[in-house]
């Protein structure tokens, strides 16, 4: 598939990336580029090879259900550009 | 022309785990904000999340109890979207190899037929924070949203239903026992009024023979009533639609329940769009053999054969035994009630009757009735050993409701012990046969058929006289005694 302007804005969109309209061609051409070089994967014969979900060949240790976890709300309060009530704000959110 | 309905569910359940999904963080509630959202549910740069094994033994318990295929090997994805109560900027999640794989629920509905509802799969998720959209305001007094992510990372199993269910009522026995599952496993306290189990229903009207017309999703359900109701709704709406030549559109929709109406979410046209990769922070969960083998050896009793002890031991009707046994508390209430009033067919009618009419009046939980199983059970002991009658219980019922104390201590503070002793009975019968000459009369004048009827005068004045407290069958003889005498 072809990337133009309009799937550059509509990515850029869904990434929450800003992104200029003078940015958009050059964007464009390179994403192309990238897709191109998938297409070009792509030809290889994968005929019954599992897909791969991670290239280690290794499964994930699980921990115990306990609770170690210190509370650090009063450590990461400040950080946060505005807090009320031991809740950390961000503009309204309307649905 | 008739139409045909096709109702498919997702169903979200929260664990019951002590710590979350991926962080050793506390899942409890009720906590102050985010005094349980550890530097991993905050998404601080550098953290690494590791799986509790507990979530992943609890996935597979259900799988195992739906006689589901397990995922030996299942592997989280990043499910990517922007919302301030989720700080990774993407939930964790699975797609293509979930935990659980294809199984089926067994329902039996109201008119005693039986149905089958086919599990697409079941997979193992993160819950996201609380947004908490209270008069929040910033330094400049701009409104804001509070955000709380004690929430974030709990982990849930999302259950996902073929559309096989063709009406509310099977959409809610199919939710009611997903519940009764979740709950009899203990690996959910299914608390729908916390959130802890919520539905969203698919729904799609289509004319009979037909390819299946275009759904709505109604999300977040968050009880069986609501969900009957957002069901019934959504068809009528769609039929309509369709009947006035208009198309469904596929959306999202929200239902309120204190209005019964539903809207349209606000649906961005990229909704879809998650861009679904596998987690590059997390390795693929292998589980053994032996472990499947052994949690299937220690499943605890599942509700089809609870009920079908029910049937056998207490000799209960199959729709009594479906209605006890569905939930676990309200099982665990019958049979200590039971046992405790060694009565199970009138522990099962009280249960039933007056107690479920009561919890339902005040909205509250078996598990937190003021009257306890012991009461209900001491309270039966005492209609059996002929203490007070039924009617008489009932009073005992609500004064134990209302929290007078237990039966017994009510029964003798209240003096409402039936009277037995037959030299007191049998004084009162005579001071009301001396007063009554008229209708004594009347009733030595008539035939046996029509002194069956007449007798009720007298039995009426004797537990006014008594206040109800005359044993039914002792007055009944004395007065036989003495009016036919």
């Amino acid at each position: 598939m072809a990337i133009d302007s309009k799937v550059v804005a509509q990515v850029a969109h869904l990434a929450c990336l800003q992104v200029d309209d003078n940015e958009t061609a050059a964007l464009s051409e390179r994403l192309n580029d990238i897709l191109a070089m998938v297409d070009q994967l792509q030809q290889a014969d994968v005929d019954g090879v599992a897909p791969l979900a991670h290239p280690l060949d290794v499964s994930q240790p699980l921990r115990d259900d306990q609770v170690t976890e210190p509370d650090v709300r009063e450590r990461v309060m400040p950080i946060a550009p505005a807090t009320e009530a031991g809740c950390f704000l961000v503009p309204r959110v309307i649905e | 022309m008739s139409w045909e309905t096709v109702i498919g569910l997702e169903v979200h359940v929260q664990l019951a785990t002590a710590s979350k999904l991926f962080s050793a963080s506390s899942t409890r509630t009720g906590d102050e904000p985010n005094s349980n959202a550890s530097l991993i549910d905050l998404a601080m740069p550098g953290t690494l999340p590791v799986v509790n094994r507990e979530a992943i033994r609890h996935a597979i318990r259900f799988g195992l109890a739906i006689d589901a295929e397990i995922g030996r090997r299942s592997v989280f994805e990043r499910k990517n979207y922007f919302y301030p109560d989720l700080p990774k900027g993407y939930q964790t999640t699975q797609l293509a190899e979930p935990i659980v794989g294809a199984g089926v629920v067994e329902l039996q509905l109201e008119d005693g037929t039986r149905k089958s509802v086919r599990i697409h799969h079941a997979h193992l998720e993160e819950d996201a924070g609380k947004s908490l959209h209270e008069a929040f305001s910033d330094d400049m007094g701009r409104a804001m949203t509070g955000i709380d992510l004690n929430r974030a990372g709990t982990p849930l199993i999302e259950i996902v239903s073929e559309p096989d269910m063709s009406n509310a009522e099977e959409a809610v026995a199919f939710a009611r026992k997903l519940h009764a599952i979740v709950t009899s496993l203990g690996i959910s306290d299914g608390d729908m009024s916390q959130g802890n189990m919520r539905f969203d229903v698919n729904i799609s009207v289509r004319r009979p023979g037909e390819p299946l017309g275009t759904r709505t999703e109604t999300k977040n359900l968050n009880s069986f009533r609501f969900m009957e109701k957002a069901i019934k709704l959504e068809v009528e709406r769609q039929i309509d639609v369709l009947e006035d030549g208009g198309e469904v559109v596929q959306e999202t929709r929200l239902f309120n329940g204190d209005t019964n109406t539903a809207r349209a979410m606000r649906s961005k046209e990229d909704a879809n769009d998650y861009r679904y990769f596998p987690c590059p922070d997390l390795l693929p969960v292998l589980v053994s053999e032996e472990e499947i083998n052994e949690l299937r050896d220690a499943l605890p009793e599942l509700p089809d054969a609870r009920k079908a002890r029910f049937v056998e031991a207490y000799a209960l009707s199959e729709y009594d035994a479906d209605l006890l046994s569905a939930d676990l508390a309200t099982a665990a209430y019958f049979e200590a009630a039971a046992k405790q009033g060694s009565d199970a067919k009138l522990a099962a009618n009280w249960v039933m009757g007056e107690l479920t009419a009561r919890l339902n009046a005040d909205d509250i939980g078996i598990a937190r009735s003021p009257v306890s199983a012991e009461h209900l059970g001491e309270l039966i002991l005492r209609i059996k050993d002929g203490t007070i009658s039924s009617k008489i219980a009932k009073q005992v019922f609500d004064a134990c409701w209302a929290g007078e104390g237990s039966p017994d201590q009510i029964i003798q503070s209240k003096g409402l012990k039936q009277m037995s002793d037959t030299g007191e009975l049998e004084k009162i019968v005579d001071d009301i046969i001396a007063n009554h000459p008229a209708q004594v009369e009347d009733y030595r004048g008539s035939d046996d058929a029509k002194r069956k009827k007449k007798i009720g005068f007298f039995v009426g004045q004797a537990m006014k006289a008594t206040q109800g407290k005359a044993n039914p069958q002792q007055l009944n003889q004395l007065l036989q005694q003495k009016l036919n005498g």
